[in-house]
């Protein structure tokens, strides 16, 4: 399960299921709880994790699976919370990222999603150069490093913060449950009960 | 001195390899038993010979020039090679052509992913005999083949290719509709195979029907399964406790007509190999035979079988 903006929610959907959360909400440093079979990570190391079959489920973004949407893992079930946008945004003002198109014939574009972001901007015909970055992708812009950024944000806060404003939303991305292919057989009945009762909720 | 080698290929030293040449002297032994002959062919073929079988499905990853300007390639897989050499070298012998082989397919790789680019593949194709009755034959020459391996735990998983598609025709969902329901599915992504349902109309019991695994019963009430249930029928006690139904399988390869199976142990995260019934893939090399393989992974089944602490 991820650790950041989906934990309390995912330690809740866990309750609900039965499973004993409480050493895992009273530790904030442990990473494996063998008596409740659960190990915490980053999102973005989960389906990673699931593929390798070290866990049988995960819960993730779809941001996650969509970046890394060569992953052997099974989507189950979109789970509905979680919710935020990724979305092309830049410098708010005079649309300089649209400037640099028409007059450098394509745009620098940062971002922690290179894969995403490459596709979305393919599709819709705009030649772009990524710039993968680790940290805070808002600085990027700022500094004039790049002419916009694709991000994921969930109230638009902290882009609005650093003067940077919505121009395209690409993707809405939920929390999904997702399954490595083999437990998803050998498991086929403890996956389906844990499955029913995230739908009955 | 250190000198490297590409990402994704490795050495084999004699401890691993006395190991895998263990695990393959066995499954010879089973082939040997049951008439299958051994082939070998060449790793480079001609690139327009190759993708006559089906463009995706050969899918080369590496390509060359000869001295002549010719466009080789490093065969993905053996199943192709295998039909080409049935229409060239055996055009009007009688069948049905058992061959077996031991050989390695080149693959691409994603980076970071410890996948390999060479793989060493055991497997077999069974030419000339239809399904349900050579279906059967090469499922249960598979668990002889992991039995011999001295694997304990595997299970295979039995689909058919063409059972989601006949169901969404039964359920009138309309042809353009079907290619991107089909490919959620493929994608194994049900968020996405329930929303483009929804999208059609959401006909009754389809979703439930992709999601299906499980054991004989699970067939009842799905005429499209019939096929299935007579493959069933045509294996040995022993084989039946090893298959799960899974009628949402589908393998990626676009060569497959019918039945498709993969095989699981729950010592390994990913199927350690699968095959199925091509009936179609002989007939473009010009012989038009039914046919039916499999492949393992000959090195993920040494690491299920180091894995399940078999000595």
């Amino acid at each position: 399960m991820p650790r950041g903006a989906l934990f309390r929610e995912t330690l809740d959907r866990l309750d609900g299921l039965g499973v004993d959360t409480a050493e895992v909400r009273a530790n904030d440093r442990k990473l494996l709880f063998e008596d409740a079979g659960i190990v915490t990570m980053r999102p973005s190391d989960v389906a990673t994790y699931v593929e390798a079959g070290a866990a049988d489920l995960g819960i993730t973004g779809k941001d996650v699976l969509a970046e890394q949407s060569e992953r052997g893992v099974y989507e189950l079930l979109d789970l509905g919370f979680g919710g935020c946008t990724m979305v092309f945004a830049t410098v708010e003002g005079e649309d300089s990222a649209g400037e640099a198109l028409r007059r450098l014939g394509m745009m620098r574009i940062a971002t922690k999603y290179p894969r995403i972001a490459a596709r979305y901007f393919e599709r819709t015909g705009r030649q772009v150069e990524i710039v993968e970055v680790k940290g805070s992708v808002e600085l990027a812009p700022l500094t004039g490093m790049v002419h916009g950024i694709v991000d994921l944000t969930a109230t638009g806060t902290t882009l609005r913060e650093n003067g940077l404003v919505v121009r395209e939303e690409i993707m809405e991305s939920t929390a999904r449950l997702i399954a490595n292919p083999v437990s998803y057989r050998l498991k086929a009945a403890e996956i389906d009960g844990v499955l029913e009762r995230l739908r009955a909720r | 001195m250190i000198h490297p080698i590409p990402s994704g290929t490795r050495d084999v030293l004699p401890d691993e390899l006395r190991e895998l040449r263990a695990i393959t002297d066995g499954m010879r032994a089973v082939f040997d038993a049951r008439s299958y002959g051994e082939v070998a062919t060449p790793a480079l073929e001609y690139e327009d010979v190759l993708t006559r079988g089906d463009q995706a499905a050969a899918d080369p990853a590496y390509r060359l020039f000869d001295e002549h300007g010719n466009v080789l390639v490093l065969r993905s897989d053996m199943t192709i090679p295998i039909a080409r050499v049935v229409a060239t070298r055996y055009p009007s012998a009688p069948v049905p052509l058992r061959f077996y082989y031991l050989q390695h397919a080149y693959r691409a790789v994603h980076q970071h992913r410890a996948q390999p680019r060479e793989i060493l593949q055991v497997g077999i194709e069974l030419v000339g005999a239809p399904g349900p009755e050579g279906t059967a034959e090469a499922v249960t020459v598979l668990c002889a083949a992991l039995d011999a391996a001295g694997l304990r735990s595997y299970r295979v998983g039995l689909g058919d290719a063409s059972l989601f598609s006949r169901a969404l025709e039964r359920a009138g969902v309309e042809d353009g509709a079907r290619d991107t329901i089909l490919h959620e599915l493929a994608t194994r992504d049900l968020v996405g195979l329930e929303r483009e349902l929804a999208r059609a109309g959401s006909p009754d019991g389809l979703l439930e029907l992709a999601t299906t695994r499980g054991g004989i019963d699970t067939l009842d009430g799905v005429p499209e399964a019939e096929p299935l249930r007579a493959l069933y029928d045509g294996l040995p006690e022993d084989v039946r406790a090893r298959v799960i139904f899974d009628l949402g399988l589908v393998r990626t390869l676009g060569y497959y007509t019918g039945a498709v199976f993969e095989v699981y142990d729950a010592a390994f995260g990913a199927p350690i190999g699968g095959g199925g019934r091509y009936d179609d893939l002989l007939g473009r090399f010009g012989r038009e035979l039914p046919a039916c393989g499999w492949a393992l992974d000959v090195e993920r089944v040494h690491a299920a079988r180091l894995e399940e602490g078999v000595v």
